[in-house]
């Protein structure tokens, strides 16, 4: 495995890059300049329910990519056969060129390709330094033949100490290490496997909706590591509710309804896409009041709209400008 | 009633091989239950398979005792590997049914006339640890507590061996292997999701576990000199359970803190009632009847020990694995 903390062989910064992701056009499975994922026909049915239909799909290399759609869309799915914890019925798919569908779900994390999951999974019952330590790869000390001699897998136990320390302390997390996961309020267990993918030091991070829960104060700096972890060169596809996150990080939007995708694009455009506001009105039927851009646009929007949204959540999607743009026109005429 | 010999009779439980024994396969149900969350209903199982391996091995096939001994480990890794194979990709209640199971029909096959010659059947066998006696040091006479050298000797080999692997388990549990188990205990997903061979790690648990449980059986029957199936019973399975709940599941003196307690409560419990019916001041039950009654009263010191410290006596309830 090559070391996946460089800024890329090109010496480009990932941070700065403005260079299109996609070739062409941005339609829904457009191919990109420089895929890490790639994959093609990938179906999952439960029963009667095809939760996943997914005919082409390529994921951007350094890039920060979400993927969105209501509940049910079937991102969840998507994450477990991407990364072997579920079987498709067919598909197949590439991570970095190799071929990686049938694969254990251990060999795609060992390959670089580490995901987090949308119900937490902490062991309560260990520490939290000991949950970090559990994420690092490399350890002599987790074979059995080598466990009884702590000379032989002590100085790599430091290093991992080491590496879990820095990113504890990053995620606001280092006063806790000696605390068990189970003490952990919901958003810092959160925080706690976003970390502990971490230590596996992956090539792509998967999030399952990493925000859900975690404390609106500690939200700006997770954002922050987030774009941080791009510019580490990692590449980071996330799964996320709220449109402010999705719009603040996102370099491109994946949108998928009813297990299919439904719209691509840089977020701005994205959010704009007529297919994605439909997508959104199908299945939303939660408002948050409480937040008072919400509420604006939410006027905006009825104001600009005989069939009004009120209701959804849609309103949150939609980019101001749009709705400006389409305001004025309304009072042009 | 003499409360002094009673007490007496009680302590010197502590140190039998049989609690030696029951010690050594609670500790295995340890490595599997309490560090790696796998459900072994059938520890007998492992135990009768490593003292048959020996004391068939011994008397129909004459090997040397060191020889036996490696056999009985093999068959108990064999046995493992039979169980896991197939069990330890599903869910973890495919192995408590199988492992369960499995027991039992190692009981049956035993006990099966047809294999008579090789396995003694119901009678079982004997005389199969003459050249492990031949290693004892001890000259003749009598030790302390009124121990022959047999006696003594051994109980020295017993807890040796019971320090052996409750100091190697402890090494291991300690370790980054460990941590890997303990993590599988808790969610094997997450464990997998880091890039770790959850399934590897399992079986290796249950091999291990299953190892100490052979070499448990091996401590029953050396100083007994014989083997008998009915010793292997599903029984025998929930009492090391009762030890290892006792003792707390978790640690590695759990086991054999809660094997101590155990017979001594048998003991203390037997000889207390036996000593009241005796001298009058019981009349309602017989001596056979309060056999039957201290397992009832173990059942419910079991409960209540489920109640009030559901962790065992060394247990640390932050890592109670069924909480
Ligand atoms: N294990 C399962 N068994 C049956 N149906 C499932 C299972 N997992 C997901 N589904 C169904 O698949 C669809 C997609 O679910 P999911 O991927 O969790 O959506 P999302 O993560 O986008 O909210 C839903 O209709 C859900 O009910
Ligand atoms: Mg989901």
């Amino acid at each position: 495995m090559s070391t996946p903390n460089n800024v890329g062989n090109d010496n480009i910064d990932h941070m700065t890059d403005t260079r299109a992701i996609a070739v062409g056009e941005n339609l829904p499975g457009c191919k990109k300049r420089d895929p890490i994922v790639v994959a093609d026909n990938v179906t999952r049915s439960f029963g009667g329910i095809t939760a996943v239909d997914v005919e082409h799909l390529e994921i951007p290399r350094h890039k920060i990519t979400a993927l969105i759609g209501p509940n049910g869309a079937g991102k969840t799915t998507l994450f477990n056969l991407l990364t072997g914890f579920d079987t498709p019925n067919s598909g197949a798919w590439t991570f970095e060129g190799n071929n990686i569908a049938g694969v254990s779900s251990y060999k795609v994390a060992r390959m670089g390709m580490v995901r987090t999951f949308q119900l937490t999974k902490v062991m309560g019952k260990l520490t939290v330094m000991e949950n970090m330590r559990l994420g690092a790869s490399k350890q002599p000390g987790e074979r059995l033949s080598k466990a009884l001699f702590k000379n032989i897998w002590g100085a790599r136990e430091r290093e991992i100490t080491q590496q879990a320390e820095v990113l504890l302390k990053k995620f606001k997390l280092d006063a806790k290490k000696d605390d068990y996961a189970a003490s952990l309020s919901g958003g810092q267990r959160k925080l706690l496997e976003m970390a502990r993918s971490l230590m596996v030091q992956p090539k792509l991070v998967m999030l399952d909706e990493p925000m859900a829960g975690v404390n609106p104060a500690l939200t700006q700096s997770l954002l922050d590591h987030i774009k941080n972890l791009k510019a580490e060169g990692m590449t980071v596809l996330f799964v996320e509710h709220d449109m402010n996150m999705v719009r603040h990080i996102a370099d491109w939007v994946v949108v998928m309804a009813e297990g299919r995708i439904v719209a691509e694009g840089p977020p701005g455009e994205v959010m704009k896409d007529p297919a994605v506001i439909d997508a959104y009105l199908g299945a939303h039927h939660d408002v948050d009041l409480g937040d008072a851009e919400g509420i604006r646009e939410l006027e905006a929007e009825l104001e600009a709209d005989e069939e009004s949204i009120v209701g959804t959540d849609a309103a949150g999607m939609i980019a101001p400008e749009a709705v400006e743009a389409h305001l004025e026109e309304e009072e042009g005429k | 009633m003499d409360f002094g010999n009673i007490l007496s009779l009680a302590l010197g439980e502590i140190a039998t091989p049989t609690t030696a024994a029951y010690a050594l396969a609670a500790l295995g149900l340890a490595v599997h239950f309490g560090y790696s969350g796998l459900l072994n209903f059938g520890q007998a199982g492992f135990m009768a398979v490593g003292a048959y391996g020996f004391a068939i091995s011994t008397l129909t096939f004459k090997v040397p005792f060191v020889v036996g001994l490696l056999i009985s480990l093999l068959c108990a890794v064999i046995f493992a590997l039979l169980l896991g194979v197939p069990t330890l990709r599903l869910r973890a209640d495919y192995l408590a049914i199988v492992t369960i199971a499995a027991a039992e029909i190692i009981r049956y096959i035993v006990t099966t006339n047809t294999l008579f010659r090789i396995t003694g059947s119901a009678d079982g066998l004997s005389s199969f640890q003459r050249e492990f006696d031949s290693f004892n040091p001890f000259p003749a006479g009598t030790y302390i507590f009124g121990w022959s050298n047999r006696d003594l000797y051994v109980r020295v080999v017993s807890w040796i061996v019971v320090i052996l692997c409750v100091v190697i388990v402890w090494l291991l549990m300690r370790s980054p292997w460990g941590r890997v188990l303990k993590g599988i205990r808790e969610d094997e997903n997450a464990v997998r999701s880091l890039g770790k061979n959850v399934y590897a790690y399992k079986m290796q648990a249950l091999v291990i576990g299953g190892i100490l449980g052979a070499l448990a059986g091996l401590l029953f029957t050396l100083p007994r000199g014989s083997v008998q199936p009915a010793n292997y019973a599903t029984e025998l399975t929930f009492f090391l359970w009762t030890v290892l709940l006792l003792g707390g599941m978790s640690t590695v003196l759990g086991p054999v803190v809660g094997a101590m307690i155990f017979w001594v409560v048998l003991s203390l419990t037997q000889n207390l009632l036996a000593g009241l019916i005796e001298s009058g001041a019981v009349t309602f039950i017989s001596i056979v009847q309060a056999g039957q009654l201290r397992f009832i009263l173990v059942g419910i010191a079991l409960m209540l020990l489920m109640v009030f410290r559901p962790q065992g006596v060394f247990g640390n309830k932050k890592e109670l694995a069924f909480a």
